[in-house]
């Protein structure tokens, strides 16, 4: 099965649905939709239909969240209504924790696709003689699917009947039975359980759940925390075996399955304009590929963010959407600074063909970035996206780290056909390329801005150091701010960094000091 | 839901409070009924006259295993006097059954 296929279907909420159904139906064991979003591509199609999964992770990864998601999203979405047997947390209590996250438990509840029993078990209120079983539990279980027509059981956490029971020789059996009959009644089943030292669950319940275990975690890591999700066992499928990085915010639970892809992006022969018809020219004629990275590299000052702003009105002009992540500036400053050269971004942002999304890099970590970049691209849909300037991620991680999230996120955008453009700030002019080295393969444009001293003159140039699958122009050529933006001169006879003096084509001009 | 003989009527043999006793149940099982002897033999013998024991069959009436907070059976809980105690279980230790129901003191 192709995964990167499905991806794209991630971008549109209109198409995400039957792309995912798609994938439910792909062959392989019958599987139920979580509607998280990630994890029913990791898992090609979400869990076993009417087997158990062992969700398992240490306090506060995200279990039973996760549980609840893939029970909402039941009900609401793929019409499985759901029962949710509680052991630790009360229905009030439940009800509360998930509300935050837009799910309205008590409406599914009285429109009878959702039922909650909250077991309550209190070691110090009970006494145990003699021989029993658990049929109470089962007897509940079974009034609930049958009340709401169930297809989909949640049990969290059922370890807590270890702590509440001595014996543990009925209780194993009595879980052992349980499973079955869950199995049995063919309800797709999550079960989550606290992690063990040294084992998957702290009861061994790994060994009663045989069909799907995935495990959460939660690391923190240079005061940074990041959560993990791994598919450690899918029985009879075939899954992505790598920890994806998920985010739990204020929309819920999404998991990211990037680095499962093939290289199988799609290659459009439509081209798009830079905004600057001179290097669009420089370009072959046509601009950049659409879908393709292109790099806009240089030292401080040189005119990334313009290039990018000309970029960006050019492509809301022809009424896309564009998306862009700033870990510089603040949206205000960037739509000031723009206006400064005549490019007002600021109408494409009230006609919400724009949007911005500012973050300190060092807010999250790395995987949080990325997850949170996703995430905005899937919700935004945008066919054009700018990160400017992608250096400043780069104080985040190690270089390891940085290239391996640039890939993915590269990899996941290219996937979608989304254009992207990312600027680069290089620390000084003998720096050229090296900082860039490790992004720059992943790069199909690569523009170079550069800045010259010429006694008391100050000038600008720009070249195309490379661009796959396009004849481009070798020239540097020199530009200049206006208030019209970057204007390319026609013929720079002596370009800057040659050290030549020639400043003729400086007449004229207007700088703007951006 | 089922009350069993309670021997309210007959005069109290022995003073003090009265004891009201649900057992639930899933069916007639070896281990229901081996319960149910075995708790009326203990209330014959330590609550004579002040006893009342209804039977709840969960399989007729699931609902309300909800309720007293049932997973296990059989349970027996006592509902009166306060606080509720709850003892799980086919009953076959008559000693823990008195010390669950507050009958004797733990040793």
């Amino acid at each position: 099965m192709s995964l990167s296929v499905d991806e794209t279907s991630c971008l549109d909420p209109s198409t995400q649905e039957t792309g995912l159904l798609h994938l439910a139906q792909g062959g392989e064991l019958p599987k139920a939709l979580t509607g998280i979003r990630g994890l029913d591509e990791i898992t090609g199609g979400g869990l076993p239909k009417g087997r158990p999964t062992l969700v398992c992770g240490g306090p506060g990864s995200g279990k039973t969240l996760l549980a609840l998601t893939f029970l909402v999203n039941g009900a609401l979405r793929f019409d499985e209504p759901g029962v949710l047997m509680t052991f630790e947390e009360n229905e009030e209590e439940i009800i509360g924790d998930v509300a935050s996250l837009g799910f309205d438990l008590p409406q599914l509840i009285e429109a009878q696709k959702l039922a909650v029993d909250y077991v309550r078990i209190e070691r110090s209120e009970i006494e145990e003689t003699g021989e029993y079983d658990l049929e109470g539990l089962f007897v509940r279980l079974d009034h609930a699917i049958r009340t709401v027509g169930a297809r989909r059981v949640v049990l969290d956490t059922i370890e807590s009947l270890f702590a509440g029971l001595k014996n543990d020789a009925i209780l194993r059996s009595e879980l052992r039975r349980l499973f079955r009959w869950l199995k049995d009644r063919r309800v797709t089943t999550v079960i989550t359980g606290e992690r063990g030292d040294g084992a998957l669950t702290r009861q061994g319940l790994e060994e009663y759940v045989s069909d799907a275990v995935i495990l959460l975690d939660h690391r923190v890591h240079d005061q940074v925390s990041t959560r993990r999700l791994r598919v450690v066992k899918y029985r009879g499928s075939h899954h992505g075996t790598n920890e994806y990085p998920f985010l739990i915010d204020t929309k819920g639970i999404s998991v990211l399955p990037v680095s499962s892809l093939a290289l199988q992006h799609p290659a459009p022969l439509e081209r798009v304009s830079s905004g600057v018809p001179r290097l669009d020219e420089m370009l072959s004629g046509l601009g950049y590929y659409r879908g393709s990275t292109i790099l806009v590299s240089g030292t401080a000052g040189t005119g990334k963010t313009s290039l990018a702003a000309h970029f960006l009105d050019a492509a809301c002009r022809r009424g896309e959407r564009c998306l862009c992540f700033l870990f510089e500036e603040s949206p205000q400053q960037l739509l000031r600074n723009m206006r400064s050269i005549g490019i007002d971004l600021e109408p494409w942002v009230a006609a919400g063909l724009l949007q911005f999304h500012a973050a300190r890099p060092s807010r999250y970590g790395l995987e949080t970035h990325l997850v949170t970049m996703h995430q905005v691209v899937a919700d935004f849909g945008p066919t054009v996206t700018v990160i400017d300037p992608v250096t400043n991620l780069m104080t985040v991680g190690t270089f390891a780290d940085v290239q391996a999230m640039l890939t993915r996120l590269i990899d996941h955008l290219k996937t979608a056909n989304i254009t992207a453009m990312l600027t680069s700030l290089m620390p000084g002019q003998t720096e050229i390329e090296r900082t860039e080295t490790t992004i720059s393969s992943l790069m199909d444009t690569w523009i170079v801005l550069a800045n010259d001293q010429i006694g008391e003159r100050h000038r600008r140039g720009l070249y195309v150091l490379k661009s796959r699958g396009m004849a481009h122009s070798n020239e540097l050529c020199e530009f200049s701010m206006t208030n019209r933006g970057l204007n390319l001169h026609e013929r720079a006879s002596a370009p800057p960094g040659t050290g030549a003096r020639d400043d003729s084509s400086q007449e004229g001009t207007h700088h703007a000091g951006v | 839901m089922q009350v069993y003989n309670t021997g309210l009527n007959t005069p109290s043999v022995a003073a003090g409070p009265l004891y009201s006793l649900r057992l639930y149940v899933a069916g007639q099982t070896p281990k229901s009924v081996l319960a149910f002897t075995n708790l009326k033999q203990i209330c014959e013998q330590h609550l004579q006259g002040r006893y009342a024991i209804e039977v709840i069959d969960l399989v007729k009436t699931p609902q309300l295993a909800h309720g007293d907070q049932i997973f296990a059976v059989p349970t027996l809980v006592r509902r009166l006097p306060e606080p509720i105690k709850k003892i799980i279980g086919d009953l076959s230790n008559t000693e823990r059954v008195l010390v669950g129901l507050d009958l004797r003191v733990h040793q």
